[in-house]
């Protein structure tokens, strides 16, 4: 297999070459260019020829949609094989810019922790809301940006903290967020509430708290946090989106990889023609709800 | 005693050269006992860590009474009785039969949905109530072998002396019952200690999930590390007491000759 993809690659270099030479001044920068690694016969894979993603299970709304299937089941749940959803999407797209067809891609549900555990990996990227911090980067291989997100709050309407517009208005309530968050930080360092902040293991407890008033606000991503307000919440309401901590570089999602993989650099640069050409904003303006806003909190 | 310590020696080499030259070494040893991340998290935990050792506190406080009180139910003898026996066995059944951290997820979550008023909706409140019930399920068990394990002739003879059922089981079997079943006991409670980091599956912020919480900052598993040694910390004291009082009444009873 490696032997064959080798010499497709000099089969490659020696075609540009000659082509080259009959086109004139790039002749001779081609004939010394190696191979290009991110030509998708040269990929290190994890199942050779195919692209294999992984996401968690669950898979929710906004970023997977369409019905379920394979794994994927359940309640609030989505099937990644749909192409459906803004991650789905993106997803689909940066196997697509990397050369893989769609029946070329595979899923598998990891959960968000085996993501950047050490050992070997059953996927070549992993997608799932996934915050870009430099301690992070130090785990794992952590792309460029496919989303800058925002952080929000969520309340049940008619409550005190639902009028709230200002961050300093926020301090007195009780919050809670889903555990390995980045929400959490945002919680202590931004609000910095005067109650002890409760953190879940599932989006789904920590609005299960929100309902029982165990907390008053649920910080999460402004996509969920509009989708639970509007979709799973029948009382729900995004108070308003928090400013980032600090005046440092936005808050956004990266792809998770292998520390030190190869594929890497080829994803990175399969997002940045992918934002070049228009790709990823035409995604967002179809999967992320547009019209969805939120007063900004000041 | 010498061939203790190089037996000793010899295996414990083996193992921890197994371990260092595994392929996987370098990554774990990064990802798992990472020196950075342990002082970076360390504060934090341990500071987390008192509310395990709260939880703990209040809890065993409750159990060594509630237990002993469905123990002492299930031991009234007589057909008079059978219904609070009925209860007494129901409960110890159930909540024995109950994974402990479901328990303390449903009751966390699910009690305060009640919406009912006065009813108090922390979840620590509720993941307490939650272990106490687990908890007392096992003491009272242990506490019921313990009576049972005194003899009926000092139930007869007490009896004979004029003091009444109640009495009997008060003055003459549970005092003679417990001093038996203290080894038992301290048993669970090290369980008891263990299980306060379910307590976090409720959504309150102890060790565990500070642990969690770090771990996903980090992308680094040596946090729970870090929340494992806090744990062998509070553990080791009791499992060490428990064992030196089994091995002090195995010698007191060998050397009396009663068994």
């Amino acid at each position: 297999m490696r032997t064959r993809a080798f010499v497709m690659a000099i089969v490659a270099t020696l075609a540009a070459a000659a082509c080259g030479s009959s086109g004139g001044s790039t002749a001779s920068s081609a004939g010394s260019t190696p191979a290009n690694p991110c030509a998708k016969s040269n990929l290190t894979l994890v199942t050779p020829g195919q692209l294999t993603i992984g996401t968690d299970n669950p898979a929710f709304d906004p970023y997977f949609q369409g019905p379920t299937g394979h794994e994927w089941t359940g309640q609030f749940n989505h099937d990644p094989y749909n192409d459906q959803g803004f991650e789905d999407a993106t997803a689909y797209a940066v196997a697509q810019q990397l050369g893989f067809s769609k029946d070329q891609v595979n899923w598998v549900a990891v959960p968000f922790n085996n993501s950047y555990k050490p050992g070997p990996k059953n996927f070549d990227f992993y997608l799932a809301q996934v915050s870009y911090s430099s301690k992070r980067a130090q785990g794992a291989d952590l792309s460029d940006s496919y989303y800058d997100v925002q952080q929000a709050v969520v309340a049940l309407q008619g409550k005190p903290i639902s009028s709230v517009t200002t961050v300093a208005g926020l301090k007195p309530y009780r919050f809670g967020t889903q555990i390995g968050t980045t929400s959490y930080d945002l919680i202590n360092s931004v609000i910095q509430p005067s109650q002890s902040t409760q953190v879940y293991d599932t989006s789904n407890a920590a609005l299960q708290a929100l309902k029982n008033g165990q907390i008053d606000g649920l910080v999460t991503d402004f996509p969920t946090a509009y989708y639970m307000a509007n979709v799973q919440l029948s009382n729900g309401t995004v108070v308003g989106i928090l400013p980032g901590a600090g005046s440092g570089p936005k808050e956004h999602f990266s792809l998770v990889l292998q520390k030190g993989s190869a594929l890497t650099q080829c994803v990175n640069g399969a997002l940045s023609a992918l934002r070049a050409d228009g790709t990823l904003a035409q995604i967002q303006d179809r999967w992320l709800n547009q019209a969805a806003h939120a007063p900004e909190l000041q | 005693m010498a061939t203790a310590l190089i037996s000793t020696v010899v295996v414990f080499t083996a193992i921890g050269l197994a371990i260092v030259t595994a392929p996987g070494w370098p990554a774990v040893h990064e990802a798992f006992l990472n020196g950075k991340v342990f002082r970076a998290s360390f504060p934090d935990i341990a500071r987390a860590f008192k509310l395990n050792v709260k939880i703990f506190l209040v809890a065993e406080a409750v159990i060594l009474v509630f237990a002993l009180g469905i123990a002492m139910l299930r031991s009234l003898p007589g057909p008079v009785f059978f219904p609070i026996r009925a209860i007494a066995i129901i409960y110890t059944d159930v909540f024995r039969g109950i994974p402990t951290i479901l328990v303390v997820t449903l009751l966390a979550l699910g009690v305060p949905s009640l919406g009912l008023s006065g009813v108090p909706i922390s979840a620590v409140f509720w993941a307490t109530v939650g272990l106490i019930l687990i908890y007392s399920a096992y003491v009272a068990e242990v506490y019921r072998a313990g009576i049972e394990s005194v003899h009926p002739s000092q139930e007869a003879a007490a009896r004979s002396l004029g003091l009444s059922r109640w009495q009997t089981l008060r003055y003459v079997i549970v005092p003679q019952a417990v001093r038996r079943v203290i080894p038992p006991l301290l048993n669970d409670f090290i369980g008891l200690q263990k299980d306060t980091a379910l307590v976090a599956f409720a959504g309150p912020v102890e060790a565990l999930r500070q642990a969690g919480i770090d771990e996903a900052a980090n992308f680094n598993f040596t946090p729970y590390v870090c929340t494992a040694v806090l744990f062998l910390v509070l553990t080791i004291p009791l499992t060490r007491t428990t064992d030196w009082l089994i091995a002090r009444d195995r010698r007191k009873r060998a050397a009396s000759g009663v068994t």
